[in-house]
């Protein structure tokens, strides 16, 4: 059956990303708090988080090309993406800004760099994966709404 | 959960919240959580925003208080609603784990304290300090 596939799917998918460590338990609260009254809150959530991540990468990116670095506001940033990876559950990423911010303090160009290039690698790998996660989602209420 | 308003009076007996966090997610987040538990709630983005809508006379049994917030942080926000005589509960969320930062949170005024993110059963452990 068609549904139980998906359904199978969806687990091996939401499994995969916590063995990897790509999600936490904190992404299980999230789901938690989807119910009949609210059946798109884990997909609205996903959607805010990923125009916030994405409008930071930006400026984070702008921040760390200029001449003189404005560490302050780079922190300000990083301490931004940090609270909204950590909600949702995004382990990866939040410890990739840890680590951006540790750099940020130590005033360490390189170790900036490096660490911003991880903050974007673990940026699109969540968000792909997540992606493909709202889609199999969408994919099963719909074949279960036809029911 | 959810409380049943009082028979044909205006007012409800529904226990309020006031969200103040700098981040939409965590915004979006601690609301549904508290919607879940039926508690009305508002949010808003800074501690200045948490004075002013004190200052405009609406008042809440509890209030989630972020601690990094530009404008006016939650440890000044805290003492000012404090120094106002604010007697609701007042719980600190924050993702800072120095002992210093947090006593220093907590003297501002807190009566709790939880580590972020909120789950539901430390929102639901703070809801429980409030009923006694």
């Amino acid at each position: 059956m068609a549904i139980a596939a998906l359904k199978t799917q969806r687990r091996n998918l939401v499994q995969s990303m916590f063995d990897e460590g790509v999600l936490d338990n904190q992404f299980n609260q999230l789901q938690d708090l989807q119910d009949s009254s609210n059946p798109n809150f884990v997909e609205e959530v996903i959607s805010l988080f990923c125009n916030d991540a994405e409008r930071i990468i930006t400026e984070l990116n702008r921040y760390l090309n200029d001449q003189n670095v404005d560490f302050s506001k780079l922190d300000s940033y990083v301490h931004q993406l940090k609270g909204s990876s950590s909600s949702i559950g995004a382990y990866r990423l939040k410890l990739a800004c840890v680590n951006l911010r540790q750099a940020s303090e130590e005033r360490n160009m390189e170790e900036c760099a490096g660490a911003f290039n991880s903050i974007r690698r673990e940026y699109y790998v969540v968000r792909s994966k997540l992606q493909v996660l709202i889609q199999l989602e969408r994919h099963i209420v719909n074949l279960e709404n036809q029911q | 959960m959810a409380a049943q308003g009082r028979h044909g009076g205006k007012k409800s007996n529904k226990m309020t919240a006031l969200v103040v966090d700098d981040n939409t997610v965590n915004r979006m987040i601690h609301h549904r959580l508290l919607d879940n538990l039926g508690i009305e709630n508002v949010a808003v983005v800074n501690g200045k925003e948490a004075v002013d809508i004190h200052c405009s006379g609406k008042t809440f049994d509890l209030i989630l208080m972020d601690m990094d917030m530009p404008v006016m942080n939650g440890i000044e926000a805290t003492r000012q609603l404090r120094e106002m005589g604010i007697r609701s509960m007042i719980a600190g969320v924050s993702t800072r784990s120095m002992e210093r930062e947090i006593r220093e949170f907590i003297e501002a005024g807190l009566d709790d304290y939880q580590e972020k993110p909120l789950t539901m059963s430390k929102l639901i452990s703070i809801i429980h300090k409030i009923n006694g």
